[in-house]
């Protein structure tokens, strides 16, 4: 097969490109244990509203100062309303939804995840940064999917 | 005239059409985008048309107008015309019928469920049934077409399959490849749903089948414009094609590749497991290679052409190439934009930036790049000779075909571009309004927005030139021989033997390997484990 030279210098390069993102994919994901949020845990959506732990929506700070947030999310919120997380510490979110999938997403930052029925959404984050931060739902689930949002207040004291 | 001309001009009109009402519904999008106090303005209407807009462009007028250019090139490249054309109108009737039972749903306001219709949101029954038959019609139109290939090859064992030939081929092997998921999560899950056979469903298993379909679906798009930019385009820019065995070696890497890819839709889903999105994503970043390959194999396509006409310096090929013919701007311009394109499919096929997009505005700015561009923009281009070659007519309101990939250009750079910018800025993809209760970070998207909205007019401006070319064009055009496409020869002529490159069988069974790998442990370790289905509600 004839492959004109400036060609064959073009194949090598693109291959060098794609090698490049392979291997910071690969180095990021099995040195720094970087993964997307795949947490496989299940749950019936019709007990998530008066399940133990997701029917009491809330955030529970741990002795070593790193937070647990559990949040229901809803047809059109998210519950709670207002998240008060420390700065600076491990910040888990545990979430479920009772009816259909949402997005959990903190605007401007990588803390992103699908909410899907049946199943329980789980991320750990920490954030370097004080301030208030908006949450947004962002995969349709109705009509009134543009309401649906939160607020998370990251702060240095409790 | 060939017979089969009508079937495939049947095809054409339904694509035309349903792109013509898509369209106007995005003009609905770009006016929500201003954020423009209008009396018909409601949330009912907006995410109406969003589904509207997403299945009349991304699964009607696509899947329509490739079953059109799959005739087209066959016959042309065969020289003889398909076979078993009553299963060609059998399946049009389908695919038609299927695409109205849909489309009906939809504008009756009981299936806004998006064109990705992830359950637990529930739709009307004659949508997901209507969809089903849109699909079973493209297999019966896969079926004529490799009938056809099966029967040429017979008679001409000795000659290489024509390259236009190959590459739709491609498209076939990738289509059905791809519907498998699909068809199981309409057969298998939603319909019984919809119906209420069953009462629950499983939202996470509906999302693995429905992007087994929907990536390799990307490449269903992709593959038919490259067989454009291959064959026809270095013709009408005056010169040769490169090389004929890279571009076969291309179609080829995207039936192997295309479909072990769909969980870097999922990666921020529960109940998927990482390694699994892991291998997915690394097929994905291979799948970059076919593409930068044709990049540089149609510029140097280009660079021939402007060089037969008399070119000598470094760039004065580029000025000696046909910008006024829609045909080749279509084409050159919708590369440009693939450029950028390609590599935010590179970042978000990345979870650690996907983390930062997925969602986000960035995502329906990067997929108006290959689909609403690279696709598109390259299919209006060639519907100026493929509807003057179909119909015997001369090509009607010229300057209107002229200024209009022009147009596509600009607005899909101010649309994109201030999309992907909100995104970053945490904008969410489909949402009527972003007020979010007066929210700093959602004043930060207003700029974006606006700049969005504009380049949606000149978007909905340009559909409105392509809609007026056609109509015109085959309704009123003079009637006189006007047939223009011709297929581009290669530089080298092509060696007589075939190459490996040709047997479809092997790269085929390739393919299913790669698929079966991809998904078969995935899905039976989620099938094996404790799951409790969602209900479904149709809020809208």
């Amino acid at each position: 097969m004839h492959v004109d030279l400036y060609e064959r210098i073009w194949m090598w390069g693109a291959t060098a490109i794609i090698a490049v993102f392979l291997i910071s994919i690969g180095v990021t994901t099995f040195s720094q244990a970087f993964v997307p949020p795949s947490h496989i845990e299940t749950i019936d959506p019709d007990e998530v509203r008066s399940h133990s732990e997701f029917g009491e929506p809330g955030v529970t700070i741990h002795a070593d100062g790193s937070a647990t947030v559990v949040v229901q999310a809803i047809m059109y919120a998210f519950l709670p309303r207002e998240i008060r997380v420390p700065r600076g510490e491990p910040v888990t979110f545990r979430i479920a939804s009772p009816d259909l999938i949402h997005g959990f997403q903190i605007a401007r930052t990588n803390g992103n995840a699908m909410v899907v029925p049946g199943y329980v959404t789980q991320f750990t984050t920490i954030f370097e940064e004080a301030g208030e931060y908006l949450i947004v739902c962002n995969e349709y689930c109705g009509l009134g999917h543009h309401n649906m949002f939160g607020t998370l207040i990251v702060g240095d004291t409790q | 005239m060939i017979p089969s001309h009508r079937l495939t001009l049947a095809n054409l009109w339904v694509a035309i059409s349903a792109f013509t009402i898509a369209s106007g519904m995005a003009l609905m999008q770009a006016l929500s985008r201003a954020d423009l106090d209008l009396p018909f303005r409601t949330p009912k209407m907006y995410y109406l048309s969003v589904t509207a807009h997403g299945v009349l462009m991304a699964i009607v007028f696509t899947t329509f107008f490739i079953m059109a250019l799959g005739y087209f090139f066959t016959e042309r490249a065969f020289r003889r015309s398909v076979e078993q054309r009553t299963v060609g109108w059998i399946s049009f009737c389908v695919a038609t019928l299927g695409t109205l039972m849909a489309a009906g749903a939809i504008l009756l306001g009981k299936a806004s469920v998006l064109y990705t219709f992830y359950p637990p949101l529930k739709a009307h029954p004659l949508f997901y049934i209507g969809a089903t038959l849109l699909i079973v019609g493209s297999w019966g139109w896969s079926w004529v077409i490799i009938r056809t290939y099966l029967v040429w090859k017979r008679e001409n064992p000795e000659s290489r399959t024509p390259l236009a030939v190959h590459g739709m081929l491609a498209t076939i092997i990738v289509w059905l490849l791809a519907t498998v998921g699909v068809a199981a999560e309409a057969l298998l899950l939603l319909i019984p749903w919809s119906l209420g056979f069953t009462e629950k469903i499983d939202p996470i298993l509906a999302r693995m089948l429905f992007w087994w379909f929907g990536h390799p679906l990307v490449y269903f798009w992709l593959i038919p414009a490259y067989v454009i930019w291959y064959t026809i385009t270095p013709r009408v820019a005056g010169g040769k094609l490169f090389s004929d065995p890279l571009a076969r070696l291309v179609f080829v890497m995207f039936i192997v590749l295309s479909t072990p890819v769909g969980f870097h839709h999922q990666l921020m889903d529960p109940g998927v497991d990482a390694a699994w999105k892991l291998f997915h994503v690394f097929n994905t970043q291979l799948i970059i290679f076919p593409s930068l390959l044709t990049a540089f194999t149609i510029i140097a396509s280009f660079e021939v052409a402007g060089r037969m006409k008399g070119a000598k310096g470094w760039f004065d090929w580029l000025e000696k190439l046909p910008w006024g013919d829609p045909a080749f701007s279509s084409v050159a311009l919708a590369m440009m934009i693939f450029a950028i394109g390609g590599w935010g499919g590179a970042i978000n096929a990345a979870y650690g930036m996907n983390a930062m997009v997925h969602n986000t505005a960035w995502v329906q700015g990067h997929f108006h790049l290959p689909v609403g561009t690279a696709t598109a923009l390259t299919f209006m281009g060639f519907a100026y000779r493929l509807m003057p070659a179909l119909t015997g007519r001369d090509l009607e309101l010229g300057l209107l075909a002229i200024i209009q990939p022009y147009l596509w250009f600009m607005g899909m750079l101010m649309f994109s571009i201030s999309n992907h910018l909100t995104g970053l800025q945490g904008m969410p993809r489909r949402i009527y309004q972003f007020q979010y209760g007066g929210s700093e970070i959602a004043q930060q998207w207003l700029p974006g927005t606006g700049i969005s909205a504009v380049g949606g007019l000149f978007l909905f401006g340009s559909a409105l030139c392509f809609a007026a070319v056609m109509f015109g064009t085959g309704l009123a055009g003079t009637k006189r021989s006007q047939d223009k496409v011709e297929f581009a020869e290669p530089l080298q002529p092509p060696g007589r033997k075939a190459l490996i490159l040709d047997n479809m069988k092997i790269w085929t069974a390739v393919a299913i390997v790669l698929v079966i790998a991809a998904y078969a442990i995935p899905i039976i370790q989620h099938l094996s484990m404790e799951r409790f289905g969602a209900r479904g509600l149709s809020p809208f």
